[in-house]
């Protein structure tokens, strides 16, 4: 547990110190969210109606624009045999670098997430929910970006690959987090739950996935 | 998978120091990408002892030290680490240093090193740490980024992870690479006093490093089988 501690917190410290993964997800979510209504003209009642979609692609595809480099630094500087070598079972270690991703990027782009609303003239009283369904889906989300990180790593153009290999699995997610917009009686409880399910499926099954593939990018 | 058994309970000595621990290769072929690089070889180093791996480029020292390290699977035999205390969690007892150093630029140099002591789990001692630095001269440097480190103290900085986490099993791979005299001096002594207090080190080396009476293991090419 103290190891697993310790290798959040260094990840935290140096994700604030580097700022730069942060900062670009941050960037590309608010460029997203304000050039997508210029391309639909000036009808503000279209754009918060499909506000919160906007929002939940623009998110997912903020999240993942820095996933490569979760696994990438460690092995590049060596840091990963000696964290191979160490107490934590390689699913712990996939687990402890899904939810630094998912505070140090998922988290910010939350707390934003309001302001990118109103760019987009999303009602006020849809930020709540938005916010609740952005909270319940996007640590399985995390999750899933962190095996396919882990199963791209050593490849040549990782990078290019990984967001063909995990936006799918993503739709999922982007249905019932706009599902939980919808007007129809129990459907934001509805799509929490399912979200909740998701995100739930997500930490038990994919840190298995990101350490096999782990285990085999030492070789 | 690499089939780590420990030793059956002797004694009642302390897990570390007096301990006697040993990591033994019964068989041991090594691969790389399905082709077997290291033919079959045995042998086994005991707690106080060294060996010197030689050989030309491409023998197969690095394949050798990882296949030991768990992260290559051996092509046929075994690695086996024997430990006094039974502990099943046999992979806790190595160290490894490969050719990067395995430190994060962007973090200072005693952070670097107060991260693998907690990693590893001794907790965060800031005297141990400032004693693995000291051994390896970098104490001026504690508060420098990581980043800022010439080679050779990069070098040292990795290998001061060896220090302030104690684990009685070292597998170096050219440990002394990019260390000038005085620094390659002070790893003979570091590496001197871990067999003394009852480590062993397992180190390949192109460079002259003394190693008082270590046994010197030559590989050779392996000749391609088809």
């Amino acid at each position: 547990m103290k190891a697993f501690l310790a290798l959040i917190e260094r990840d935290l410290r140096l994700a604030l110190r580097q700022g730069s993964a942060i900062g670009t997800a941050l960037g590309f979510y608010l460029i997203a969210v304000s050039i997508i209504p210029l391309g639909l003209g000036p009808d503000l009642a279209l754009l918060s109606r499909i506000a919160p979609g906007i929002l939940w692609i623009s998110f997912l595809l903020s999240a993942v624009l820095s996933v490569d480099a979760l696994f990438q630094e460690d092995r590049d500087d060596g840091s990963l045999d000696a964290l191979a070598i160490g107490p934590l079972p390689s699913e712990l270690i996939a687990v402890s670098k899904s939810l630094s991703h998912w505070l140090t990027t998922c988290v910010p782009l939350i707390i934003i997430t309001p302001l990118a609303g109103l760019l987009l003239n999303i009602e006020l009283n849809a930020v709540p929910k938005l916010l609740a369904s952005l909270a319940a889906g996007t640590v399985g989300i995390s999750f899933i970006a962190g095996a396919g990180a882990a199963l791209t790593l050593g490849l040549r153009r990782g990078a290019l690959l990984l967001p063909l290999l995990i936006l799918p699995l993503f739709a999922p997610f982007l249905i019932f987090g706009v599902g939980a917009m919808a007007e129809a009686p129990g459907a934001f409880v509805q799509s929490i739950l399912f979200l909740s399910a998701l995100s739930l499926f997500s930490i038990a099954a994919m840190p298995f996935a990101a350490a096999l593939a782990l285990r085999l990018s030492l070789e | 998978m690499i089939n780590i058994e420990p030793l059956a309970r002797s004694g009642t000595s302390s897990p570390r120091a007096t301990a006697v621990v040993a990591i033994a290769v019964e068989g041991l072929a090594c691969q790389r990408g399905g082709h077997v690089v290291v033919q079959p070889l045995s042998f086994e180093v005991r707690s106080g002892n060294a060996l010197i791996l030689r050989g030309p480029n491409g023998a197969g020292k690095t394949t050798l030290l990882r296949t030991m390290a768990g992260f290559l699977p051996p092509a046929a035999g075994r690695v086996r680490v024997s430990g006094p205390t039974g502990d099943t969690s046999a992979e806790g007892y190595l160290h490894y240093i490969g050719h990067v150093n395995g430190i994060k630029p962007r973090l200072s140099v005693i952070e670097n090193v107060s991260f693998w002591q907690r990693y590893y789990g001794g907790g965060s001692d800031t005297e141990a740490a400032e004693a693995a630095l000291d051994a390896f001269d970098l104490l001026d440097l504690a508060d420098y980024w990581a980043a800022h480190l010439s080679q050779g103290q990069a070098r040292r900085l990795g290998l001061a992870r060896l220090l302030a986490a104690p684990r009685p099993i070292w597998l170096l791979d050219e440990p002394s690479v990019s260390l000038d005299a005085a620094s390659t001096r002070r790893l003979e002594a570091a590496i001197a006093q871990h067999l003394s207090s009852g480590g062993l080190a397992i180190v390949s080396t192109h460079l002259d490093l003394s190693l008082g009476d270590a046994a010197i293991l030559e590989l050779s090419r392996a000749p391609v089988l088809q």
